[in-house]
């Protein structure tokens, strides 16, 4: 037979088989529906999919969580004025707040008032503390475009000349260490990441494997009858794919409760110290679109995985069985 | 249909398990293959029935040297040929009627097309009775008569039996051994592997006989 016709004649019997499924005409499956070592397999394929989908959520939440502490930080400057003697310090601080608003890059500048710089010095002063009659140094709160920030070396000395007494925090030192950290954060959770997803592969592919030996008779038995490769190997493969997709699915299905349980709760104690505490590194604890994604692409990654290996194996053993030379043997 | 010139076989860098071997399969033959065990009856089977690779020789199977076939052209010759394994090999998920209708259902054929055929080969068998149940609750003899039928349903142009008779006593194995006599009057040529000169004795058929190697041919 030609490669044509045996196409032909495959695409003419996978038509029958549809429209016979759709008559309610049920034949049984070649491949046996379940076993032990098909549930094994499930079974495994869905806590592996679930660690991984645990890992993917936490590297998702740890880059969001270090994304948002760097925008946070990097789109603010500040303006320190420390006093000096016959410094007129309201209007020094207006001063400085024109010249930020006057310098290209900058949105907004916003000076902190008596009652917000009391508030911040609270902890180490105590309450109602005059600060008119101390040294203490005022801030101007600057925000800049993140995308086109501003020149600061020429912002700096355009406050040095109008007032010396100004000093200008871009904060590079904290943004330069949170970004390192941040960084390095992301990179063990993609590293953890590519481990559990190696674990998961090789093992998704020693359990298909470990339940395709169950079954080593019924491909010989098919081969024996005259099925043809593609035959043999899509029944294994629907069969797998059936498998490795309700396990992977039970496994990942459960990690996305597990996120939005965590979300809901963090929520719901927002007002509590642990949730303060918790909401102080995570924001809100909430997996983005990315993180569920990443899970569903998990789910079917591994379901796809699952059947390729089963096609895979009983391709080799094809080859095994099919016309051995002793001589290879 | 089948040719062996010169056909030689050994595993691995052992000695040859078959030496020598010139024979034909002619169409709507008969014949035993016999000789005592670990005479290389299941690897001449194997050869026959394309599952294993000669280490010299020559072997036409249906007009085809079986060298310069590709594992593509495999399943069309193999459908042309019925086994008819000693362990049966029967899909223990599946009742009777299933397992004889697998080489049908794995060719793409529509189950009304084929299922009063599949009915009535297996009445044929005497398994009348049995159509609905599984491997596991029939006995040895009817394991055998549903392996038999399962290599038969799609006609093909030669069977190839091994150990037929070897689970089941003497009135059945006259049974099946009739079955195989109508079968070759049917048209399909026969190749029985068996060790079982009772059965060889009740009919007047060639005898291919492997003995250390060699093939001798009784016609």
């Amino acid at each position: 037979m030609t490669d044509t016709a045996a196409i032909t004649a495959d695409v003419l019997s996978r038509a029958r088989r549809i429209a016979s499924r759709l008559k309610g005409e049920r034949q049984t499956p070649i491949v046996p529906a379940g076993n032990v070592a098909g549930r094994a397999m499930a079974t495994v394929i869905a806590i592996m999919t679930f660690l991984a989908a645990l890992t993917v959520g936490a590297v998702s939440l740890v880059g969001d969580t270090a994304a948002r502490w760097q925008n946070d930080i990097s789109d603010e400057i500040t303006i320190q004025v420390k006093p000096a003697e016959g410094l007129d310090m309201p209007q020094a601080l207006e001063t400085a707040r024109q010249i930020a608003l006057q310098t290209p890059g900058v949105q907004g500048a916003s000076i902190l008032d008596e009652a917000a710089t009391g508030r911040l010095l609270e902890p180490w002063l105590g309450e109602g503390v005059d600060l008119s009659e101390l040294p203490v140094p005022r801030l101007v709160i600057v925000s800049i475009d993140t995308e086109d920030p501003p020149n600061f070396a020429f912002m700096r000395t355009e406050l040095k000349e109008a007032v010396p007494q100004a000093d200008l925090d871009d904060h590079r030192a904290w943004v330069s260490r949170l970004v390192t950290m941040a960084r390095t954060v992301v990179f063990i959770g993609v590293f953890v990441l590519s481990l559990v997803i190696v674990a998961t592969t090789l093992t998704v592919i020693f359990a298909t494997r470990g339940a395709m030996s169950g079954n080593r008779h019924i491909v010989e038995v098919l081969h024996f009858v005259g099925a043809r490769s593609s035959f043999i190997a899509r029944e294994f493969e629907r069969h797998f794919l059936r498998l490795g997709l309700i396990g992977a699915a039970a496994g990942g299905l459960v990690a996305i409760a597990l996120f939005a349980m965590l979300g809901s709760f963090t929520a719901a104690n927002r007002q509590t110290p642990e949730a303060d505490q918790i909401s102080a590194l995570f924001g809100s604890f909430t997996i983005g679109w990315t993180g569920y994604a990443g899970v569903l692409l998990l789910i079917a990654t591994v379901a796809t995985l699952t059947a390729l290996t089963s096609r895979w194996t009983v391709m080799r053993h094809l080859a095994e069985i099919d016309m051995i030379s002793p001589v290879e043997n | 249909m089948i040719r062996f010139e010169n056909v030689g076989l050994r595993y691995d860098m052992g000695p040859e398990v078959l030496r020598d071997l010139s024979f034909e399969i002619r169409r709507q033959s008969f014949q035993f293959l016999t000789g005592p065990s670990g005479a290389g009856k299941t690897s001449l089977l194997r050869m026959l029935f394309l599952a294993l690779r000669p280490t010299r020789g020559l072997i036409t199977v249906l007009g085809r040297d079986v060298a310069t076939l590709s594992r593509k052209d495999l399943p069309s010759i193999r459908r042309r040929i019925g086994v008819v394994f000693q362990d049966f090999r029967l899909l223990d998920h599946m009742t009777t009627y299933e397992n004889v209708a697998l080489p049908l259902r794995v060719r793409g054929k529509e189950e009304r097309e084929y299922r009063q055929d599949v009915v009535d080969l297996i009445k044929w068998v005497g398994l009348g009775e049995r159509l609905h149940a599984l491997p596991v609750v029939l006995s040895g003899g009817e394991k055998q008569r549903a392996a038999i039928a399962r290599a038969l349903i799609d006609q093909p142009d030669v069977l190839l039996a091994d150990e037929p008779t070897g689970n089941v006593d003497a009135p059945l194995a006259r049974r099946l051994l009739r079955l195989f006599l109508e079968l070759n009057r049917s048209g399909t040529a026969v190749v029985i592997a068996t060790h079982d000169l009772g059965l060889m004795e009740q009919v007047d058929a060639r005898r291919l006989i492997l003995s250390e190697g060699r093939l001798e041919i009784y016609d």
